[in-house]
């Protein structure tokens, strides 16, 4: 196809004259090639990097420092539990107090709320406890609750035994 | 009289713009591409609202997959095979040049523990990707998996960028928080406390409703 004429000699004693070339080059297969390698490195290009979540864990304390304990009045406990339950109460637990239990969701109408209407206190602190059986989903998800109600005090605690049985007496 | 000729316009048309432009998105796409590193293993990670991008490069990843197994991965190829050969030599394993090389290809994404690896790395890589890879042993008693961290943490500060890497944790949504927990648990026992948790992303929902 390439459009290469050449002048036919044909004339006798004419003058000689020096081959014109046409200048038009057929370009498909060069465009061809060219969209193989648009489509090839559009295809293979990783377009979106993950969005990360930050998550700064506190720093070991060292031998002999106390950590100053949390008032009762200002904390909230998270319960992550399996099956993607989720319970929470107010204060701490310990032996002589036995705080209400009581159930929630992740959704809009759920923990946030809760966490919302905590935030009239500036002193709170959220203590997030999961559960062994809790899915890294729902760990991902409280932590994500927490930036979206700008709770900025938050702590990811070990769940404990008395935590444990307190969801299973509740029987929610 | 003579047939009416139809007019004839030539097919061909000028195709130089285009071809200009092809060329363009080419040159852009082949020197933006950074090749999608191969993964050795599925994690379909949870979805956040967070809107902070994973850094381009000097990342350190940990996968966690849904059955538990801990997979180590690092995308500095400088200092991929010192990374090798020292661990390596902490459990008393020598790797063979080639090794070292097929290593650079294995170490984006990676869980097999130490001894197993040559054999891991004997194979080419189309049949790597049946293998079925334990993860890397982390805890107590068998901790390669912090080895990996640390030296690879200790040869960061050494290159070019000269400050420890980015630890990004690619957790599944369905992987279970105490195999979470303790591959944290084992990182701040090295004064690592900065994570970074790989999510997809969401919209926003407006707070304060």
């Amino acid at each position: 196809m390439a459009e290469i004429q050449q002048s036919g000699d044909s004339g006798k004693g004419g003058k000689k004259r020096a081959k014109k070339m046409s200048t038009k080059i057929d370009m498909t297969p060069m465009v061809d090639l060219a969209f193989l390698l648009l489509t090839f490195f559009m295809l293979t290009t990783t377009f979106s990097k993950p969005t990360v979540m930050e998550v700064a864990m506190p720093v070991k304390p060292k031998p002999g420092e106390e950590q100053p304990p949390i008032k009762a009045s200002n904390a909230l406990t998270l319960l992550l539990g399996e099956n993607n339950k989720l319970y929470y109460y107010d204060g701490l637990l310990d032996g002589t107090t036995k705080p209400e239990l009581k159930l929630s969701n992740y959704g809009a109408d759920g923990i946030r709320k809760v966490l919302l209407q905590h935030k009239s206190n500036p002193q709170l602190v959220v203590l997030i406890k999961p559960d062994d059986k809790a899915a890294y989903k729902n760990m991902v998800d409280i932590l994500d609750e927490m930036n979206i109600t700008e709770t900025k005090k938050y702590a990811l605690v070990d769940i404990s035994k008395p935590d444990q049985e307190l969801i299973k007496s509740s029987g929610l | 009289m003579p047939k009416v000729k139809p007019h004839r316009t030539s097919p061909s048309l000028d195709m130089t713009p285009m071809v200009d432009l092809a060329f363009l998105l080419v040159t852009f796409f082949m020197l933006t591409t950074k090749f999608a590193p191969e993964e050795a293993v599925v994690v379909d990670t949870p979805s956040s609202t967070s809107e902070i991008r994973l850094p381009e490069s000097h990342v350190i990843t940990i996968a966690v997959d849904k059955d538990k197994r801990v997979f180590f991965g690092v995308d500095d190829d400088a200092i991929k095979s010192d990374l090798l050969t020292q661990v390596g030599a902490k459990y008393g394993v020598s790797f063979t040049p080639s090794q070292i090389q097929a290593f650079k290809g294995v170490a984006s994404s990676f869980g097999t523990p130490i001894e197993q690896l040559p054999a891991l790395l004997n194979l080419d890589s189309e049949q790597r990707k049946n293998v079925k890879q334990t993860g890397i042993p982390a805890d107590s008693v068998n901790n390669q998996f912090i080895e990996w961290v640390q030296t690879a943490q200790a040869l960061s500060r050494k290159s070019a960028y000269g400050k420890p890497a980015y630890v990004a944790i690619k957790g599944d949504g369905n992987a279970d928080v105490p195999t979470v927990k303790r591959v944290i648990k084992l990182m701040q026992d090295k004064n690592i406390n900065r994570f970074n948790l790989i999510t997809d992303l969401e919209t926003k929902p407006v707070a304060g409703k």
